[in-house]
């Protein structure tokens, strides 16, 4: 028996009209309507297109739980084993109404769905980690290799061959990250992408290193004098005992501590709990990774202002981008608050 | 986390840290290279004495890196 699959397209390719079309509520036809043909043709007798829901770019964006609900009915209506959506190609709300009803079908239904996009478009770093996305050209120029290359990636899924990197089977990486055994060791393939690096050669990292974002830096603080200065570290020194359970890697959270009553971290009070680095100095001082001592001596001295009464500190190693920057937006909009001019970050 | 609370807050973040690399890549704009991963604002081999005036320098280099303007990310090394 062929499996039942369901395309999702947008008013445009469902040859509604354009922009003035764009405000258009989800509906469903019993029969393949635009590229949902050409899917049909490339899947041959593996699968059947039962059904195409349509929806407007703009109804999607502006009514997106709603429209997810009601797409998301209209395609569980015809009991498919698969969701096609798209291609959106650079357009930027069909990516987003693409990656989202994909994702909310494959938790809701339980059934797999892919895309395609042009990798730029804003739907990819939405929706990558809740969908298969098929990269494709940036216009419908490239409609027809992104079909067939949509179709073969929906076949091999339906036929229920195991997938292997995203890479090799022609999808944006979703950022899953299988064990296996390699035949050869880690040094050896970490010295052979050295070499090939070393003659110019191109190589295939294993890990990406994440992108950061940059931003334009802050004015500098104007007058020391009358400026207050807060301490924050990832260097892992909390108070002994690790009262907020602050994990030793992997952080999740960040401790507020009130430094308001001391000049010293001394081992009696403050330890380090930190995963990544040998901890001996810094529970010996851990004024060497988080220099109260030195501050309080410039503060009496009246270098500048006035030191924060706060110290805010966690554990750098293994942490999350997401998490890191959630630290930071969150103890940012404390000290905005509070008046603090500037930050003084420790890091190991 | 150096670049949220900078954004968040719209003051000036400077970081000390042993790998200026990292630094760098994760968006800190003032940048003050440590003196070793387990302990980058100090140094206990020079005794307690060696070990504050380490921490004074480094401090002092900060208080300079927020008092300075730039444009781009900048690493204070003296």
């Amino acid at each position: 028996m062929s499996k039942r699959v369901v395309c999702y397209i947008n008013q445009f390719f469902a040859g509604i009209g354009g922009e003035e079309q764009a405000h258009i509520p989800p509906s469903s036809r019993s029969e393949t309507v635009g590229p949902a043909m050409q899917i049909q043709n490339i899947l041959g007798n593996e699968a059947e297109i039962v059904g195409t829901v349509i929806c407007g770019d703009s109804y999607y964006g502006e009514h997106l739980e709603s429209a997810r609900s009601a797409c998301t009915e209209l395609i569980a209506a015809f009991k498919p084993d698969l969701l096609i959506a798209g291609p959106a190609f650079n357009a930027g709300r069909y990516g987003v109404a693409c990656g989202d009803i994909c994702g909310a079908v494959s938790e809701t239904l339980g059934i797999p769905a892919l895309t395609g996009m042009y990798p730029e478009n804003p739907g990819v770093e939405l929706y990558r980690s809740k969908t298969y996305i098929v990269p494709t050209a940036d216009s419908a120029r490239g409609m027809k290799d992104a079909l067939s290359a949509i179709s073969l990636l929906a076949m091999k899924i339906l036929k229920g061959t195991e997938l292997g990197a995203a890479a090799d089977e022609g999808y944006i990486s979703r950022g899953i990250r299988k064990n296996f055994f390699h035949e050869t060791n880690g040094a050896r393939r970490a010295v052979d992408m050295l070499l090939k690096k070393i003659n110019g050669e191109s190589f295939v990292t294993e890990y990406e290193m994440p992108v950061f974002k940059r931003i334009t830096p802050a004015k500098p603080v104007k007058d020391l004098k009358r400026a207050t200065i807060a301490l924050v570290s990832s260097g892992g020194i909390v108070p002994r005992g690790n009262p907020d359970h602050i994990r030793v890697s992997s952080a999740e959270s960040y401790g507020v501590y009130d430094i308001s009553k001391l000049d010293d971290l001394t081992p009696e009070i403050f330890e380090s709990i930190h995963g990544g680095y040998d901890r001996v100095w810094a529970n010996e001082d851990p004024d060497t990774v988080l220099p109260l001592d030195v501050m309080r001596d410039m503060e009496k001295e009246g270098v500048f202002g006035k030191l924060y009464d706060y110290v805010f500190t966690t554990t750098g190693t293994g942490t999350a981008v997401a998490n890191a920057e959630r630290f930071g937006q969150e103890i940012g909009e404390r000290l905005k608050n509070d008046g603090v001019d500037a930050v003084i970050l420790t890091s190991t | 986390m150096v670049r949220e609370i900078e954004n968040a807050a719209g003051i000036p973040v400077v970081q000390i840290a042993t790998i200026v690399p990292i630094m760098l890549t994760v968006g800190a704009n003032r940048i003050i290279p440590g003196v070793a991963i387990p302990h980058p604002v100090g140094d206990p081999s020079r005794g307690r004495e060696g070990d504050r005036a380490v921490r004074r320098d480094i401090l002092e280099r900060a208080l300079r890196a927020i008092q300075t303007p730039i444009e781009e990310q900048t690493i204070f090394t003296a």
